[in-house]
C-alpha cells in the first residue's frame, strides 16, 4: 500500500504541473483531473475514505465539469479541425493508465482491506459535524447559497437591467 | 502510522500548493488563474486529511469538507466573474483589464 501512495502522488504532482503548464485551457483540465484523482487516491491511503470519494465525486466531477462547461461557453476556438486528437490525450490517459494498474493491483494482490495510514471513521466525521461543528455546518450551507445567488446574478448579465 | 508516510502526504501537499501558487503567478489568463486556486484549495485539504490521519482526530476530515464547499462557492461566482469579464471586454488578459487604473 505504501509504494501505491507514492506512485499516485507522483501522478498527483505530475499531472498537476502538467495542467499549470498547458497552453490549451481543455488539456490543461484533462491533466487537472487526472491529477485530483491522484490526491484521491493518496486521500484513501490517509484513512480518509469519505473524503476521497468527495474529492473524486464533486471535485473531479462536479468542478471539473463547471470549468469545461466556461470554456465551452468562452468559445476558445484554438482547435476547430478535428474533434478528438490523439496527441492531446495521450498524456493524460497515460498517467490515467498508471492509476488504473494501481487499482486492479490493490483489488487482486493485495488485500482490499487496510489503508496504510489508521483510519478516522466516517461515522465519527459526521457525529462530529453535526456536533461541536454544526454551526460551521450552517456557515457552509449559507456560503453555498450565497454561492448560487451570486453566480446565477452574474451569470445573468445585464441587458436591460429589468425588474428595479 | 509510519512517520514516513505523514512526511510525504506534508510534502506532497507542499509541492501541489507551490504548483497552484506558481500557476497563479505566473499564468496570463484569469481561467488558470482560477484552476490553480482550486488547486492551492485541494493541497490544503490534502494537508488538513493528512493531520487528520496522524492525530486520528475527525475534525481535520471536517475541514476538508469546508474547504470543499468553499471551493465549490468559489469556483461558481468566480467562473460567472470570469463569464461577465469575458462578455464585457472580450479578454481574459488580467494584464489588459487596466480600466480601473485610470
Amino acid at each position: 500500500m505504501n509504494g501505491i501512495v507514492w506512485i499516485s502522488g507522483a501522478v498527483a504532482v505530475i499531472s498537476t504541473l502538467a495542467a499549470v503548464t498547458r497552453r490549451n485551457a481543455v488539456h490543461a483540465l484533462l491533466y487537472l483531473i487526472v491529477g485530483m484523482l491522484g490526491v484521491a487516491v493518496v486521500l484513501f491511503a490517509f484513512g480518509a475514505a469519505f473524503a476521497a470519494v468527495l474529492q473524486v465525486v464533486i471535485w473531479a466531477g462536479a468542478i471539473m465539469v463547471l470549468f469545461l462547461f466556461v470554456m465551452m461557453m468562452l468559445s476558445l476556438r484554438t482547435e476547430k479541425r478535428a474533434a478528438v486528437r490523439l496527441r492531446a490525450i495521450i498524456g493524460p490517459a497515460l498517467l490515467a493508465v498508471v492509476l488504473a494498474v494501481e487499482l486492479m493491483v490493490v483489488m487482486t494482490v493485495a488485500p482490499p482491506q487496510p489503508p496504510a495510514a489508521a483510519a478516522v471513521q466516517p461515522e465519527q466525521v459526521g457525529s462530529s459535524l453535526y456536533g461541536p461543528y454544526a454551526v460551521v455546518v450552517e456557515l457552509a450551507s449559507v456560503l453555498l447559497l450565497v454561492g448560487v445567488v451570486g453566480a446565477f446574478h452574474l451569470g445573468r448579465g445585464r441587458e436591460k437591467d429589468e425588474g428595479r | 502510522m509510519t512517520t514516513v508516510l505523514v512526511q510525504y502526504g506534508l510534502l506532497l501537499a507542499a509541492a501541489l500548493f507551490l504548483v497552484g501558487l506558481a500557476g497563479v503567478l505566473f499564468r496570463r489568463n484569469l481561467l488558470f488563474t482560477l484552476l490553480s486556486l482550486e488547486i492551492m484549495l485541494n493541497a490544503a485539504g490534502l494537508a488538513f486529511v493528512v493531520a487528520a490521519s496522524r492525530w486520528q482526530q475527525p475534525d481535520g476530515q471536517v475541514m476538508f469538507l469546508i474547504i470543499l464547499a468553499v471551493s465549490a462557492a468559489e469556483a461558481a461566482v468566480g467562473l460567472a466573474l470570469i463569464l461577465g469579464i469575458h462578455r464585457e471586454s472580450g479578454t481574459l488578459d488580467p494584464d489588459e483589464l487596466s480600466r480601473l487604473r485610470g
